[in-house]
């Protein structure tokens, strides 16, 4: 081939790749540019002073506020200490052994496992026997989402320790347990902590494993073994209703989801220095 | 060390020895915390499996093979088939893969090759960020604009151009509904753009320097250098993010739920409205008054869950051969 065809071969190709990464990013930036401009119009005090509507009425989001903050809260409060001490043993302790191997295959097929699989199973674990939906339901299912990415941040976390730390902290004669707790855990708190950070984002906008384990509830509830309001459900349930009033609340919905899991992840690469979104 | 032979020893080597005692067993109960919390790991996966095999098995056992291989989904009868919500899965992350792919890699290549290196961090970083916004953004963008936009310009254009054509007509056939397979198939393509972007971004990244250099060096032109030198050296990589951005478009949920339709019948038109595994679950759980019709989806979330396994391991085989951490 001449080297003019070459060159003209090249500048296609590369005037494809231009156009794929303006019209890709274009599509993006339109998804936010269009959820922020319904988002701010839909925004009000009321939203965060009252309940959710009934049909054709104004009224706000806050008991739906309230349930999504609640359930994510219990999540991850029972997920940390559980995915902390797993992805220790993964990073620390299994050195190969075939458990350790299989747990993290096994943990990075459940972090990116359809979310509603877990709905599936949390609703045959816990809704079936208790014979009712409940915010306990929807916040084990929350966390079971949760754990996965709190577990494999951690294995990342630990490995970036160096071994110096471990060795001097058992010349000194601390037992192992100690040397983990106050000097490895320590030198990667920080990116564990990103790990958190990632998890909740991560939990605050799941929809489908909540369809039918949290439900939602009309009314502002504190009865966590009732079902309850979430904002997910909430703004699933308003955008397909035929009520404006309803539309616009969704919108107010989403923004706000949008906007905390966007701030969590600048906050958690801001603390961790490094890249987010474990996959 | 037999306590014994200490007992004439001051106190405090008694101390130090009962410490060092004690930090065998809290150095023992720590690592048993930390094994059965990795155990809970694997036992959550085989809960999952166990619990979904249980709650299917009175449809399996009802309908056989037939679950799988028909069309007709009636809760009044209680016949149940699953063949259109697998087709539906099938074919959305088909058309989210076909847009998808492409159009990934132009970024990734993009972002790698030509991007000027002051805007090669802002937009690494934004794609990650979207990465993180949740599906039921994409959903309800997609039921507001994306749907009635197709409806009202580029779908009744496909019916009077491509509807036209002899074979694929049939494709592009029917009336323009806005919601469907192919609205389905472009929201998913959208949301799995970071997801493969990001990856593909990486893989390209670990082609060493030299090898790429010496290949500019040669006189390659830069689409030379990523066809015949980026491209097959990160091969394997890239199949395993494409299999991760598979994973994630045929397991999605609300995205699709918003924009599919809903609708029990496999149409040959991409333009009609469809159903897949996750939006028939999430739609007619809740409402599923227990029995059949309860353990018919629990049947779909099972082979979901199967299809998904597959393609995720799969992808997690391949990215692991690569030089990627």
């Amino acid at each position: 081939m001449t080297y003019a065809g070459r060159r003209a071969r090249n500048n296609v190709a590369m005037a494809l790749a231009t156009g794929a990464a303006i019209i890709g990013l274009f599509f993006l930036f339109l998804i936010l540019a269009t959820l922020l401009y319904k988002g701010f119009t839909a925004i009000s005090p009321r939203m965060f002073l009252e309940s959710t509507p009934p049909p054709g009425e104004d009224g706000g989001l806050i008991n739906a506020i309230f349930g999504s903050v609640a359930m994510t809260l219990i999540a991850v409060v029972v997920a940390t200490p559980i995915g902390i001490l797993a992805g220790t043993y993964l990073s620390e302790y299994s050195r190969g052994h075939w458990l350790g191997e299989v747990a993290k295959f096994i943990n990075d097929i459940l972090l990116s496992a359809p979310s509603i699989i877990i709905g599936l199973f949390v609703y045959t674990i816990i809704v079936v026997p208790t014979s009712h939906f409940s915010a306990w339901a929807g916040s084990v299912a929350l966390g079971l989402i949760a754990l996965p990415v709190i577990n494999r941040t951690t294995q990342d976390m630990l490995a970036l320790v160096p071994s110096s730390l471990r060795e001097a902290a058992a010349a000194l004669g601390t037992p192992r347990w100690k040397g983990m707790l106050s000097v490895v855990y320590r030198a990667a708190q920080s990116g564990i902590l990103t790990g958190v950070l990632l998890a909740v984002a991560r939990v605050t906008g799941e929809t489908a494993p909540l369809l039918f384990t949290a439900l939602n509830n009309q009314f502002f509830s504190t009865d966590l073994g009732a079902p309850i309001a979430n904002l997910p459900v909430v703004i699933y349930q308003f955008a397909t209703s035929p009520y404006e009033d309803w539309q616009r609340l969704a919108w107010g919905g989403a923004l706000l989801i949008t906007v905390t899991i966007l701030i969590l992840n600048i906050v958690a690469r801001w603390i961790s220095g490094a890249r987010t979104n474990p996959q | 060390m037999a306590v014994t032979t200490l007992g004439s020893e001051d106190e405090t080597r008694r101390i130090a020895l009962r410490k060092a005692k004690n930090a065998v067993i809290q150095d023992r109960v720590f690592f048993w915390l930390t094994l059965a919390s990795a155990g809970l790991v694997v036992a959550l996966l085989i809960g999952v499996i166990v619990s979904l095999l249980i709650g299917a098995w009175p449809a399996l056992s009802t309908f056989g093979l037939n679950f799988i291989t028909t069309e007709r989904w009636s809760p009044a009868k209680e016949i149940f088939g699953a063949l259109a919500p697998i087709y539906g899965t099938l074919i959305t992350s088909l058309i989210a893969m076909l847009i998808g792919i492409p159009v990934s890699f132009g970024i990734a290549i993009f972002l790698t090759e030509l991007c000027p290196p002051f805007l090669r961090r802002p937009i690494g970083v934004a794609i990650e960020l979207l990465a993180g916004i949740p599906s039921i953004i994409y959903g309800l963008w997609g039921f507001f604009f994306l749907a009635p936009f197709l409806q009202s310009t580029i779908q009744p254009f496909l019916i009077a151009t491509l509807g036209q054509v002899p074979l694929i007509g049939v494709l592009f056939g029917g009336a323009p509904y806005g919601i469907g397979l192919l609205t389905a198939g472009i929201i998913l393509a959208i949301m799995v753009l970071p997801f493969i972007t990001s990856i593909a971004r990486d893989v390209f990244q670990t082609v060493p320097t030299l090898l790429r250099e010496s290949a500019y060096g040669m006189g390659m032109t830069t689409w030379e250098v990523v066809w015949s030198i980026i491209i097959p050296y990160t091969r394997v990589g890239l199949v395993g993010g494409v299999m991760l951005g598979l994973g994630r478009a045929l397991g999605e949920t609300m995205a699709v739920t918003f924009v599919i339709g809903n609708s029990h019948r496999i149409s040959t038109s991409l333009l009609a409205p469809a159903t897949t595994i996750s939006a028939t679950i999430a739609n007619e759980f809740a409402e599923a008054t227990g029995g059949l019709y309860t353990s018919s989806l629990i049947a779909l979330g099972l082979i979901l869950f199967v299809i998904t396994f597959a393609v995720l391991a799969f992808a997690k085989w391949l990215l692991a051969r690569t030089a990627l951490k």
